[in-house]
């Protein structure tokens, strides 16, 4: 009996897992896709008004990026993103009625002229005459108004359907607010009829185009600027605290301050749409920013996939296009088929149209292989 | 003086309503942490059953007290079947319940839309509800008003009789309390939430009726309300009565001396600044359920 000692070979590294390429460049190669899409195809493609809608539903899919930030991959559910959106649009339409106001030599906007009772301009209007000021605010303003919200709200553990409603309730005030400051906002009518977007005028197609184009710019870095987030330490912390927030807790994180930026960042580029949304359509109102948009706002992302940005993007596009297209060929069918679509994506397909592929890709692997074992 | 106790009185009525609406919440959103945004349309639906009732039956006076049961049940049973299709298969997803719901919503109001018209319709209230009771001073009560105030506590009454007595009640509690526990111990909780939501739908039905009385009937009247209702519960705290009845009222009291000294959309946003406030020092609601769960 011999006992043979095993030869110590030399321990070899196994080989880094080499992604395929294809893998690699998933990313960047859907990013340029993107970005050849809609910079380049999508202006030579379509005429001026159907640029001009789909420059209306991306001001949608920026405001769908942030809730899948602070919804999709931190369990936040924003029912009032609404309320940035408007504050950012109520913003740039403050100053873009007051340099109306100033090329045609008034001293007022036209609304306040009707129903204003003095002739002085409000306190609170007269910076938004500075263009920095009043593109400032309309990022700084939701930022702010969301900070104070989420720190009050997260830093006593006031969370899950609580925090829903009470966003929701925030958006409920802030229109109810702006109908009755009529004087002084426009009330009902909000603040319509908007000529130029910083000295360019925007009757000119050619200028609605340029919106156009900034906008779309805008949704690409927000949508690179978040997928740098996801994929980000932080971005790992923020699905930690969505899915098991006690467990952070007693990793020694603070879920509060994890959830208030990705509250902020949200309410920041619900602001920057808002503010891109108004030389785009030409008006801010209440009724764009109550609560059923913000339920809108929410549903795109839903129906997309809220956790996959691209999905939350396209989401939202497809939502927005689907309701101005169809509501006005069948408004009775299109409700039914709306209310449909929230009860079938969100309820059986919780991860939106983007989790289709997977869930497809999943039962057949799953038939193969209980093919093989059998 | 006259006044101030004049728009208390308008304060409580309007207590009065929201706690109509914010009791049938409180069952359901304690019960199963489920947000039902469709609880809006199942006041609507009692009030188009008024509104049908009235239209067979012409006394006033008799069609509205026939509302009242009529309403509730069908409400009830509407709210079992939503409870049955869907909401029973979202349990673990409270979140995802309350946009699955709006959808609903959406459904049940374009049905309304589509069976009785887009404009708002009318009820007559019977002519002893239309009178004014003077009680002196100055202070005039509107009998309408009053009739909530009688129906709200009523509803509360009941529902406070049902939950401390009845074998139902002591299940109701048992699962609110640990649902695990309750089904461990042979408590068919499926049936139990069945029944819960039957009895929590049924009174937004009971407050629709109640709605015909002090304003039109429209599509859309459930969502006028329904946000309102939420914060009673937030506010209240989940699972127990007693919070909701306070809250209801004070919210009422709150809104209704603000806008008499400030203007309504002014008042609603301090009301809400008030909530937040009040939510530092108690996050919970007013009173709460007192579980170990880290949750």
């Amino acid at each position: 009996m011999t006992t043979t000692t095993e030869p110590t070979k030399a321990v070899t590294p196994p080989p880094e897992p080499k992604t395929p390429l294809l893998e690699r460049l998933r990313v960047p190669g859907g990013f340029a896709l993107g970005a050849v899409l809609l910079l380049g195809i999508a202006p030579l493609a379509l005429s001026d008004f159907r640029l001009a809608l789909l420059a209306k539903y991306l001001c949608y899919a920026i405001v769908a990026v942030g809730v899948s930030l602070a919804w999709g991959r931190g369990g936040l559910l924003v029912l009032g993103q609404g309320v940035f959106f408007g504050l950012g649009g109520y913003a740039m339409a403050m100053h873009l009625k007051l340099a109306d106001a100033a090329d045609t030599g008034e001293k007022l906007p036209d609304f306040m002229q009707l129903y204003g009772t003095g002739d002085a301009l409000p306190w609170w209007w007269e910076p938004f005459a500075n263009p920095l000021f009043a593109l400032a605010m309309t990022v700084l303003l939701p930022m702010a108004v969301a900070a104070l919200l989420g720190f009050l709200v997260f830093r006593r553990r006031v969370k899950g359907a609580y925090f829903a409603i009470l966003s929701q309730a925030l958006a409920a005030a802030l229109s109810i607010w702006l109908i009755g400051q009529q004087a002084t906002t426009g009330g009902t009518n909000g603040l319509t009829d908007i000529q130029g977007f910083f000295g360019y005028s925007l009757d000119d197609p050619v200028n609605q185009r340029m919106v156009y184009f900034v906008i779309a710019a805008v949704l690409l870095a927000l949508m690179a600027l978040a997928r740098q987030l996801f994929v980000s330490r932080y971005g790992e912390l923020l699905i930690a605290v969505r899915d098991s927030e006690e467990r952070v807790r007693f990793l020694g994180y603070n879920p509060a301050n994890v959830k208030l930026v990705a509250y902020v960042v949200a309410a920041g580029m619900a602001g920057l749409a808002g503010a891109l949304f108004v030389p785009a359509v030409g008006i801010i109102s209440p009724a764009l920013i109550g609560i059923v948009p913000s339920i809108g706002f929410v549903i795109g992302a839903a129906v997309g996939g809220r956790a996959s940005l691209v999905g939350a993007v396209l989401g939202a596009i497809a939502v927005a296009w689907a309701q101005s297209t169809l509501s006005d060929a069948f408004p009775a069918g299109w409700t039914y088929f709306q209310g449909l679509l929230f009860v079938l994506a969100v309820g059986f397909l919780p991860g939106g149209l983007a989790s289709l592929w997977t869930v497809a890709r999943n039962r057949r692997t799953r038939q193969a292989s209980s093919g093989g074992t059998a | 003086m006259t006044v101030i106790l004049n728009q208390s009185f308008t304060g409580i009525s309007i207590g009065a309503v929201l706690l109509l609406i914010a009791l049938g919440l409180t069952l359901t959103f304690g019960q199963m942490g489920v947000i039902n945004m469709a609880h809006g349309e199942f006041i609507m639906t009692g009030a188009y059953t008024t509104y049908v009732l009235q239209k067979s039956i012409s006394s006033a006076g008799i069609s509205l007290l026939v509302a009242l049961p009529v309403a509730f049940v069908v409400a009830g049973l509407m709210g079992a079947l939503l409870e049955w299709l869907l909401i029973r298969r979202l349990y673990t997803r409270p979140l995802d319940t309350l946009l699955v719901t709006w959808g609903v919503s959406l459904m049940l109001q374009q049905l309304a839309r589509d069976i009785f018209g887009a404009p708002n319709v009318q009820t007559h209230a019977p002519d002893l509800l239309t009178d004014n009771v003077s009680v002196g001073g100055g202070i005039t009560l509107a009998n309408s008003r009053l009739f909530i105030l009688g129906l709200a506590l009523l509803c509360v009454l009941a529902l406070t009789i049902v939950l401390r007595t009845t074998p139902l009640g002591r299940r109701i509690r048992a699962v609110v309390q640990n649902r695990d526990l309750a089904e461990v111990s042979g408590i068919a909780t499926g049936q139990v939430d069945r029944m819960t939501f039957f009895i929590g739908s049924g009174l937004a039905g009971v407050a629709g009726v109640a709605l015909t009385l002090v304003g039109p009937i429209g599509p859309t009247m459930g969502t006028n309300y329904i946000v309102d209702a939420f914060l009673v519960v937030v506010v209240g705290g989940i699972g127990q009565l007693k919070g909701s009845v306070i809250t209801a009222f004070a919210l009422g009291v709150l809104q209704s001396v603000l806008e008499y000294s400030t203007t309504v959309s002014v008042a609603k946003v301090i009301v809400l600044v008030a909530i937040v406030a009040f939510l530092q020092w108690r996050p919970q609601g007013l009173y709460t359920l007192r579980t170990r769960s880290l949750a």
